[in-house]
C-alpha cells in the first residue's frame, strides 16, 4: 500500500475533538433557540366541544410569539407603506451622505486651509453631536427659523424666500438629518479611500497632463472605491435601521406603521417582529448587493476575483461528492494488488 | 542652429532645508539621448522632474523646448503659468517611473488610451487603433485586455512606455526605468528604450544601467551631491573617468 507508484499516500487525519465539541454545544444551542421560537403557551381560555355526547375541554394555546398576528400584519397595507417609506428614507439620505461625504473628503485634503478647516469643522459638528438630537432639531428647526432666505449675510439682499414649516415635512426633516449626518461619517470613509491611492498613480495622471479634476475623477477616485465601497455597505446597512429613529418625528416608516398598529390593538411584540422581519430582509438583499459591488470595483486589483457564494456552494457541494466517491478507486486497488 | 531642447542653467532645488540640486547646467539636444548617472541621493530624480515640473525648481533658469518650465517672462518679471498651461506642457513630455505606475483600476488598452482620449481629446476609436500600433511595437498587443496587476514587471514597464508615447511627445524622461524589475526582465525594457532611441525620439534616462549609457547615449551627466561632476561622451567619460568621485562611483557600480 505505502508504494505503489503515483498512488496517494495514505493519510490518517488530525483529530479536532475541541471542534467536535463546540459543534454538538452549537447543535444544543440551536436547538433551544428553535424550540423557544416554536414554543406554545396557554393563553388562559378552554374551549370544550361535545363528540358523541362527550363533553370534553381543553385549554387554548397559542405561539409564545404570536406568529400568526407577525405574518397577519407582514404584508397589510400600512407596514408596506411603512417599508417604502423606510427604503426611500434609506437611499435618499445615503444620496446626500454620499455626495457630501465625498465633498468634504475632497475639500478636506485641498490645499487651501479655509477649505479644509470648514471639512474638519463639518465633521467634528455632525459626528460629534446624537443623530437623534439632529433630527429633533431639524424637525423642530420653524421654531427659530419662521421662514428662511438665501441672500447675503448682513446686506439684507435676499433671492429666495421660504416658509420654514412648509418646508420642513416631518420626511424631509428626517431627510436633512439623517443626510448631513451621514456625510460626516462618509466623509471620513471617502478620505481613508483617497489617501490609500497610492501617489505614484497621482504623479502618473499629471505627466500625462490631467487636470486635478481629472486625475481626481478618472484615476483617483475610480481606485478608491475599492476602499471606500465595502465600508460605505456598511454605512447604508447602518442607515437603514438608524432611519427608524424618523418614527418619532412622527415619519410613518415601516416602525411607525408597526407602532401605529399597536397603539390601537395592544399587539407591542408580534409587531415588532413583524418590523424586525423586514429589517433582516432588507439587510439580507443589501448585503448580497454589496458582495457584488466590491466584486465589481476589486477589478485589477486581484489576479482572480474571488467566487461568488454561488460558485463557492457549487465547489463545496462538489466536494461532499468527491468526498464519497474518492475512496472507491483506492479500494479496487487495494483488492487488485 | 536649433534651440535645445532642455537647458538648465544654475537650476537649484532643496526640500526643507536639504539642498538637493545646487546649480545644475544641463543641455539636451534634439533627437539625443542623454544619461543621468549617479550615486543615491544626488538630486538625478530631482532634476528630472524639475523637467516636467512635477517638482518647482527654486533658483536658476529651466527651458524645454525654447519655454521657460512652469514660467512666462513678461517685461522683466516672471509669471507663474495657470495650472491648465501646465497640463499642456506636460502632455508634451512623456514619463516612465521607477514603479511603472500603470493605472491599476484599467486595462492595459485603457492605460495607453485615457491621456489620448481625455487629454488630447482624440475620438476612442482613433485613439484605440493608435494605442494597438503602441503595444504592437513594445511587443504586448496580446495583452490588451488584461489588467495590470496580471503583468510582469518588465511587461507593465513596456506599457507605461506605450502609455507615454501615445501622447506623441517631443520628449521622453525615464526615471530608473528598469530599477524595480527582476535582473532577466531589465532587457526586455531596454530593447524597447533603444528601439526608441533609433527612431530618434529626445530622451532623457536616469539609469545604473552602465551599459545602456555607454551603448545608447549621447551625452552622460554624473551627478554628485547635486553638481555636475562630470560629463561628456559616454565612451570618454564612463572609460577614462577625469574626477575621483566618478572613479570612485563607477569602480562600486561595474
Amino acid at each position: 500500500m505505502t508504494s505503489d507508484g503515483g498512488g496517494a499516500v495514505k493519510v490518517v487525519p488530525v483529530r479536532h475533538v475541541g471542534r467536535w465539541i463546540a459543534g454538538a454545544v452549537m447543535i444544543v444551542v440551536v436547538a433551544m433557540l428553535v424550540h423557544t421560537l416554536l414554543s406554545k403557551v396557554p393563553n388562559g381560555q378552554t374551549s370544550c366541544h361535545t363528540v358523541n355526547g362527550l363533553r370534553t375541554c381543553h385549554n387554548v394555546v397559542n405561539w409564545r410569539f404570536s406568529w400568526n398576528i407577525v405574518f397577519h400584519y407582514f404584508t397589510t397595507s400600512e407596514i408596506l407603506h411603512g417599508l417604502l417609506l423606510t427604503v426611500e428614507l434609506t437611499i435618499l439620505a445615503m444620496i446626500i451622505g454620499i455626495v457630501l461625504g465625498i465633498t468634504i473628503a475632497v475639500m478636506r485634503l485641498s490645499p487651501n486651509r479655509l477649505l479644509s478647516s470648514t471639512a474638519w469643522s463639518y465633521t467634528w459638528f455632525f459626528r460629534g453631536t446624537p443623530v437623534y438630537v439632529q433630527l429633533l432639531f431639524w424637525f423642530n428647526i420653524s421654531a427659530i427659523y419662521q421662514s428662511m432666505s438665501i441672500g447675503l449675510p448682513f446686506l439684507n439682499v435676499a433671492f429666495l424666500h421660504i416658509n420654514t414649516v412648509a418646508l420642513f415635512t416631518p420626511f424631509r426633516a428626517a431627510l436633512i438629518g439623517l443626510g448631513l449626518n451621514e456625510g460626516a461619517y462618509m466623509s471620513e470613509i471617502a478620505r481613508s479611500g483617497l489617501i490609500a491611492v497610492d501617489e505614484g498613480q497621482i504623479e502618473a495622471a499629471s505627466s500625462l497632463g490631467m487636470t486635478r479634476g481629472q486625475t481626481l475623477r478618472l484615476v483617483v477616485l475610480p481606485q478608491a472605491m475599492r476602499v471606500i465601497i465595502p465600508p460605505t455597505g456598511n454605512e447604508v446597512i447602518s442607515m437603514l435601521k438608524t432611519t427608524s429613529l424618523a418614527s418619532a418625528i412622527s415619519v410613518v416608516e415601516v416602525l411607525g406603521a408597526a407602532q401605529n398598529i399597536y397603539a390601537a390593538n395592544y399587539e407591542v411584540m408580534p409587531l415588532l417582529i413583524t418590523a424586525s422581519i423586514w429589517y433582516l430582509i432588507i439587510t439580507t438583499v443589501l448585503s448580497i448587493g454589496q458582495f457584488y459591488l466590491e466584486r465589481h470595483f476589486a477589478r485589477g486589483a486581484q489576479r482572480t476575483p474571488p467566487p461568488t457564494p454561488i460558485a463557492r456552494l457549487r465547489h463545496d457541494l462538489k466536494g461532499i461528492g468527491s468526498k464519497f466517491r474518492t475512496p472507491r478507486p483506492a479500494m479496487t486497488r487495494e483488492v487488485s494488488t | 542652429m536649433t534651440t535645445p531642447m532642455v537647458e538648465a542653467r544654475a537650476v537649484c532645488k532643496h526640500y526643507a532645508g536639504v539642498e538637493v540640486l545646487k546649480g545644475v547646467d544641463l543641455t539636451v539636444n534634439r533627437g539625443e539621448v542623454t544619461c543621468l548617472i549617479g550615486p543615491s541621493g544626488s538630486g538625478k530624480s530631482t532634476l528630472l522632474r524639475c523637467i516636467n515640473h512635477l517638482e518647482k525648481h527654486d533658483a536658476g533658469e529651466l527651458l524645454v523646448d525654447g519655454q521657460l518650465v512652469g514660467y512666462e517672462a513678461r517685461d522683466g518679471k516672471l509669471y507663474e503659468r495657470s495650472d491648465k498651461q501646465i497640463c499642456v506642457e506636460r502632455s508634451r513630455i512623456g514619463m516612465v517611473f521607477q514603479r511603472f505606475n500603470l493605472f491599476q483600476h484599467l486595462t492595459v488598452l485603457d492605460n495607453v488610451t485615457i491621456g489620448q482620449v481625455k487629454v488630447k481629446n482624440v475620438a476612442p476609436d482613433a485613439a484605440a487603433t493608435r494605442a494597438r500600433e503602441l503595444l504592437a511595437r513594445v511587443g504586448l498587443e496580446a495583452k490588451e485586455k488584461n489588467y495590470p496587476s496580471q503583468l510582469s514587471g518588465g511587461q507593465q514597464q513596456r506599457v507605461a512606455i506605450a502609455r507615454a508615447l501615445a501622447m506623441e511627445p517631443k520628449l521622453m524622461l525615464f526615471d530608473e526605468p528598469t530599477s524595480a524589475l527582476d535582473p532577466e526582465l531589465v532587457g526586455e525594457v531596454l530593447d524597447v528604450m533603444k528601439d526608441l532611441a533609433r527612431s530618434g525620439m529626445t530622451m532623457i534616462v536616469v539609469t545604473h544601467e552602465m551599459g545602456f549609457a555607454r551603448e545608447v547615449a549621447d551625452t552622460v551627466y554624473f551627478l554628485d551631491r547635486g553638481i555636475i561632476e562630470e560629463s561628456g561622451d559616454p565612451r570618454q567619460v564612463l572609460s577614462a573617468p577625469s574626477s575621483e568621485r566618478l572613479k570612485n562611483f563607477l569602480s562600486k557600480v561595474l
